[in-house]
């Protein structure tokens, strides 16, 4: 029963983990993409003419933009499904007390 | 699906087909390990590539052109103007490496639009229990990619620089006296490159692919919706990606080419 408790426990912070990984995530981009974009708006309205060449720009700035948001998604998303080292690690240790 | 086995369908997913280099063999060995999957399937789409642009320009045609003939036209068109923005030199190099990391990148990224089970399937009857359809979802392949890149921006540093290579790094960005500032701003500034070159590509095609592989396991009429959305807007991921990378190899290989 103990174990179990334990288990629950990393369980339970793996999620806390899981959520700040991909919420912190989510909001930094959120908050990269509202200037992109509003930047993007602002200087077409300026100068439609150059629409064509910021729109280029625009997109290369929203894959860095998107690309670390992204790597901390995944490693959210790998925390949260796959069973990862740390509940096998307190089992170890439980079977090591247990003997 | 209970918790474990929604974790083994994952870690499933995650597995490369691995030969051993020491003993020819499958299984991991560390360092003397080749993904196969990743090799073959990045092989396949190059060989697919050269091909079919082998093709068009065999039997190219002024008047109406076919439209794969059109395609093939688009798209050179796309990658020279990009260049010519970006890079004002001679370069019998920069153009043709733009066009071919381009279309591998597109393509190879493209392999994430086929279904995550389809070719793990088809593959599995033949033998190998683990197989990952997309090639740039394997750090290996980024890596390659951008390490290719790096030598040859060291190389036309180099080359075309000279001397001026000295200067710059010495004097370059805060002037002559705080050189060894300027020399260690030099050396994060060329070596932060290749890292964030290639884990910008492997971050992004790896997380679309576990997110095509979660979807996956929802059960089957809920799969429709995330993930005709999910493949919608992977089909803009991809071609930024790609996009992004030409872009940022021509930028560091004009940067490479020209003195201040």
């Amino acid at each position: 029963m103990e174990v179990a408790s334990l288990i629950a426990q990393v369980q339970s912070f793996k999620a806390i983990a899981a959520a700040l990984f991909i919420g912190l995530a989510g909001l930094g981009t959120a908050i990269g993409f509202g200037i992109l974009g509003g930047k993007f708006v602002e200087g077409v309205a300026r100068q439609p003419e150059l629409s064509n060449m910021l729109m280029v720009r625009v997109l290369i700035m929203a894959g860095l933009v998107d690309a670390f948001a992204v790597i901390s998604i995944v490693m959210g998303l790998i925390l949260f499904f796959t069973n990862g080292p740390f509940v096998s690690y307190v089992l170890e240790v439980a079977n090591q007390v247990k003997v | 699906m209970t918790q474990a086995s929604s974790g083994s369908y994952i870690e499933h997913h995650l597995e490369h087909l691995q030969l051993n280099l020491d003993t020819m063999t499958m299984g991991n060995n560390g360092f003397w390990t080749l993904n196969l999957d990743t090799f073959i399937i990045g092989l396949i789409t190059a060989l697919m590539i050269g091909g079919v642009l082998r093709y068009v320009a065999v039997r190219i045609q002024s008047g109406v052109p076919s439209r794969l003939q059109s395609f093939v036209e688009v798209a050179v068109d796309f990658v020279a103007r990009s260049v010519g923005e970006t890079y004002h030199g001679k370069s019998l190099l920069i153009a043709p490496l733009a066009l071919t990391l381009l279309l591998w990148i597109f393509f190879m990224n493209a392999m994430d639009l086929l279904p995550v089970d389809l070719v793990p399937m088809i593959v599995e009857g033949f033998g190998p229990e683990k197989f990952k359809i997309v090639p740039t979802a394997d750090p290996n392949m980024t890596f390659a990619m951008s390490i290719s890149v790096f030598f040859l921006v060291l190389y036309y540093n180099f080359t075309q620089k000279g001397w001026h290579l000295g200067k710059e790094v010495l004097t370059q960005p805060f002037g002559p006296y705080l050189f060894p500032l300027n020399i260690l701003f030099r050396l994060i500034e060329e070596l932060v490159r290749p890292f964030s070159l290639a884990l910008r590509l492997f971050g992004n095609m790896f997380a679309g692919e576990l997110i095509f592989v979660i979807i996956a396991m929802l059960p089957w009429w809920a799969q429709w919706l995330p993930g005709g959305i999910w493949a919608i807007f992977h089909i803009l991921i991809i071609s930024i990606q790609a996009f992004i990378f030409m872009m940022l190899t021509i930028a560091y290989l004009a940067m490479a080419h020209e003195t201040h």
